[in-house]
């Protein structure tokens, strides 16, 4: 059997952010099967280039799944649907000979299109600069073992700590809701002691920093716990549920001291 | 001509810091507003700095390409952080994790600014925590360690597989903090072009903002580059596609010295390249050399046949033969070179005969399957969905690739540059590692340089520099000349119109690199690609393609430009190692060995070496002689 495979290519092409976009379609030819789906880009990108189209524009970094740049929407699924894999670890060897392909950018109202298949993400940095942090400055810290942490306390934290922030549960998502990422940022410091002074201002910030960006609201598809390449399960959600109830119940308003100092 | 004083502190080792601090000069807490400063790059040691500067009260500025602070390659470090903490009660000191690096850096690293690395070690751990990084920890509640290459003692603490991930993420929070603050600026998808110097001092930069194109001057009191590695010089490397050199050595074309641009590490374990449509490597973590074996056939007959059909007498583990004592575990620059002479003897496997078997049948046989699964699952599951091929079957089949740089642009004691005002951080300077870093003492480094040291060294610079006659208007003529040199740059990669897509010139760079500056580097090799880069360059100028324009969102013009600067630096390296003649750490001269093993000259090469640019001409090589005063220079044998 043949490593290499033709394919047929449909790709969201779209030149900046206020121009309408549309699919257009690429033939690639003698695709490599060991090939990653990112490598499959860059062939066809050479090959626009050569016959004078402009390459698809499309984020990348690290190719090995953890910074989380690559989100593309592949035959409708984010990074394509492969358990535990982003885009940039998918490998043409899930695909067919003749197989066709329909490559787009993630879609949320709160991730607009810059070009092609890119994204703007800032609005997950904003969510993140209003509360995802613990305060304390750098030579302000006691001794490390000074905070005991129960192991099952750090692997819980370290569960959620896992996302990469690709926004591929936004992109599942019916409604385009981020509450997967802030619930795990959540989940993520409020497993720890660390994060325990903060947690109601936190939790109350976080959210609605998140309203404030344009994400939708969550109503239990769970489609983003399907797509998340990094699996990070569904119920860190309900914690964030809860914490923020009780922020609203007694949380106080800070007056603008969010920046701790 | 360049000036090379270390200003390394007098004294003892082990006070110098302490001593340095004091003598500092302060800025007043209520004058810090006033000082106005750039960093660049948002990883471990610039999003440190930024986030610290900021939180002392300085009013900064940080700029990233990539479109968040949070994806800085920082993020793909695996392993581990050291720290001199001595929580194991196993005989670790400050004095031991500074004595294991400079040995560990085959004695190429200034013995002051290690030590004070070391100091510092501990007190990064201890922030670290304070931010809610998920260490891994002991069922009791403290922080649990594990060991790592090159030394003796477990010193090294983690976060699963994804230790650089939980310490970026940590940077990015505090930073995060600043900027909802608004007490930090936040550039991402802006990348530097150019450092504009005025009076001999660091004034700002020049920046395109990469989604309009639009190209902007920033001044400041004072700039800080942490821009990391040039390991994509090589192309393939694990390094991710964005890295480059460019701000450092466009900053070098202004006048910093690059210092030792030859120290590159090698690491043994990362996938093998499968094809010419390859973008970059993977790296298989060094904890996995613990229970697997390394192999080839003993003979050139047998590469083709699977490994199943190989007898354990017609196996040659040759990491065990060569070096019994450190066996499998032998260090990244040793290991390296070891599978590298079995691929060119004919005895390598997989495509091309670039590949080594990693082989963990024994162990599974010893301790199970399930053991094996616990210790190394996410690894295995990795190489599985990179390479279809499941290791608990077959052997992994790994190749040494470029995973770090060491050398990097000159700084002192204070991480200042030879430009007044320009400073250094990370992976980006030179200053640590010497010849060859040892596991998990990357992450320390660009804490330790961003959370501990810039804050005080930079405070010390500010004070000598008057906060509202000193910040240079962008409007002045070094800031417009750089302006324009920059516009004039990405012009001329536009106007070229040829037929070559940029990739496949970086990909010849990199072929040009790997064979003859790579693992083994001889004079002629070495000749021979100072002669080939030159025209390989002159190709680029000449038929290089990039479509679309300036000032819209374009990628490949992005890339052209960092392929133009990397098709400069590449024959700086070159030159570097040329001159270089004798073996140290990541650089291994064919002509200098005995035995096989690294030959260090240590009365003639004993040094720092610090390019100067010169325009339209050779560079010229400095050196800052290194003295050792507190480690005995003595030979690294492993045998």
């Amino acid at each position: 059997m043949s490593d290499l495979l033709d394919l047929t290519l449909h790709v969201w092409r779209q030149p900046k952010s206020t121009t309408p976009g549309k699919l257009v379609t690429y033939k690639v030819k003698g695709v490599s099967k060991h090939a990653s789906f990112l490598e499959m880009l860059d062939i066809l990108n050479d090959q626009l280039t050569v016959t004078g189209e402009e390459p698809i524009a499309f984020d990348h970094d690290c190719r090995e799944g953890i910074c989380g740049s690559c989100a593309i929407m592949i035959n409708g699924r984010p990074h394509g649907g492969q358990r535990g894999t982003t885009a940039c670890q998918l490998h043409m060897r899930f695909f067919k000979n003749g197989d066709e392909i329909w490559i787009e950018p993630w879609r949320a109202a709160a991730f607009p299109v810059i070009k092609d298949l890119c994204v703007d993400r800032s609005a997950f940095d904003r969510v993140i600069a209003a509360g995802g942090f613990v305060s304390a400055n750098a030579g302000s810290a006691p001794d490390a073992n000074d905070v005991l942490v129960p192991k099952e306390a750090a692997d819980r934290a370290m569960d959620a700590a896992a996302c990469i922030g690709c926004g591929a549960c936004v992109a599942a998502c019916p409604n385009g809701s981020a509450m997967l990422f802030v619930a795990a940022k959540l989940a993520h410091l409020h497993h720890l002691p660390q994060g325990q002074p903060e947690r109601g201002h936190r939790a109350a910030a976080m959210v609605t920093a998140m309203d404030a960006a344009g994400f939708g609201n969550c109503s239990n598809h769970y489609e983003c716990e399907a797509a998340c390449p990094k699996q990070i399960p569904r119920d860190v959600m309900a914690g964030m549920n809860r914490d923020y109830l009780k922020s609203a119940v007694v949380h106080r308003d800070r007056e603008n001291n969010s920046d701790g100092t | 001509m360049i000036s090379l004083d270390s200003r390394s502190p007098s004294g003892p080792i082990d006070q110098q810091w302490s001593k340095a601090k004091f003598d500092m000069k302060l800025v007043n807490p209520a004058n810090k507003r006033k000082y106005k400063v750039i960093v660049v790059g948002s990883g471990l040691a610039g999003g440190a700095a930024a986030a610290t500067l900021s939180e002392l009260g300085y009013d900064v500025a940080c700029f990233c390409f990539q479109d968040s602070p949070r994806r800085a390659h920082s993020i793909a470090a695996q392993g581990g952080i050291n720290a001199a903490k001595n929580y194991q009660n196993d005989g670790d000191s400050i004095h031991r994790l500074f004595y294991d690096t400079v040995k560990g850096g085959d004695f190429r690293a200034r013995e002051s600014n290690v030590h004070r690395l070391a100091e510092v070690s501990v007190d990064i751990i201890d922030q670290c925590a304070a931010m809610g990084v998920p260490f891994a920890r002991e069922y009791g509640g403290t922080l649990a360690n594990r060991s790592f290459g090159g030394a003796q003692v477990s010193r090294t603490f983690y976060a699963r597989g994804q230790t650089g991930q939980q310490l970026l993420l940590g940077v990015y929070s505090a930073l995060s903090r600043q900027i909802g603050a608004g007490k930090v600026k936040m550039f991402p998808r802006t990348e530097m072009l150019d450092v504009v110097v005025e009076d001999g001092r660091a004034v700002g930069i020049v920046a395109r903002d990469l989604v309009t194109g639009e190209i902007k001057s920033h001044s400041a009191h004072a700039v800080v580059l942490a821009t990391g590695g040039y390991g994509n010089v090589f192309y393939l490397s694990t390094n991710a596609k964005g890295c480059n050199v460019t701000a450092t050595y466009r900053a070098h074309k202004k006048g910093a010295g690059f210092a030792n641009p030859c120290f590159t590490q090698i690491h043994p374990t990362c996938i093998p390249v499968s094809g010419d449509y390859q973008s970059k490597l993977t790296l298989m973590s060094e904890s996995l050399r613990n229970d697997g074996r390394v192999w080839v056939p003993k003979g050139a007959g047998d590469i083709d046949k699977r490994p199943s059909e190989i007898s354990s007498e017609q196996r040659d583990y040759f990491l065990e033969r060569k070096y019994p004592s450190f066996g499998n575990l032998s260090p990244r620059d040793i290991a390296s070179r070891a599978a590298k002479e079995q691929c060119d003897d004919g005895r390598g496997v997989g495509p091309g005969g670039r590949g080594v078997y990693l082989d963990f049948a024994d162990a599974i046989k010893r301790d199970g399957e399930s053991l094996i699964r616990e210790r190394y699952g996410n690894l295995f599951e990795m190489y599985e969905r990179i390479t279809g091929e499941d290791p608990y079957r077959v052997p992994m089949r790994i190749y040494p690739a470029v995973h770090y740089t060491m050398g990097g642009l000159w700084v002192d004691y204070h991480l200042q540059t030879t430009i007044p005002g320009l400073f250094c951080l990370g992976e980006a300077n030179f200053s640590d590692h010497g010849a060859n870093r040892l596991g998990a003492s990357a992450l320390m480094q660009g804490l330790a340089d961003g959370y501990f040291i810039i804050n005080y060294t930079l405070g010390n610079y500010l004070a000598g520099v008057t906060a509202t006659k000193d910040l240079a208007a962008t409007t002045t003529a070094s800031f417009r000349d750089a302006e324009s040199a920059v516009t004039g740059k990405l012009d001329k990669i536009l106007g070229v119109k040829g037929k070559r897509p940029v990739d496949s010139f970086h990909k010849e760079l990199g072929q040009i690199m790997w064979e003859d500056c790579g693992m083994a580097r001889s004079k002629e090799s070495l000749t021979h690609a100072l002669e080939a880069i030159p025209k390989l360059r002159e190709q680029f100028w000449s038929d290089v393609t990039v479509l679309g324009s300036r000032d819209s969102f374009n990628q490949t013009l992005e890339k052209a430009g960092r392929v133009a600067d990397l098709l400069e630096f590449g024959e700086l390296l070159c030159r570097d190692a040329l001159v270089r003649e004798e073996s140290c750490g990541g650089h291994f001269r064919v002509e200098h060995q005995a035995d096989g093993e690294a030959k260090r000259d240590d009365d003639k090469f004993c040094h720092a070496a610090v390019w100067e640019y010169v325009k339209d001409a050779e560079p010229v090589r400095h050196i800052e002689p290194l003295t050792f005063e507190n480690v005995k220079l003595a030979t690294r044998s492993y045998k």
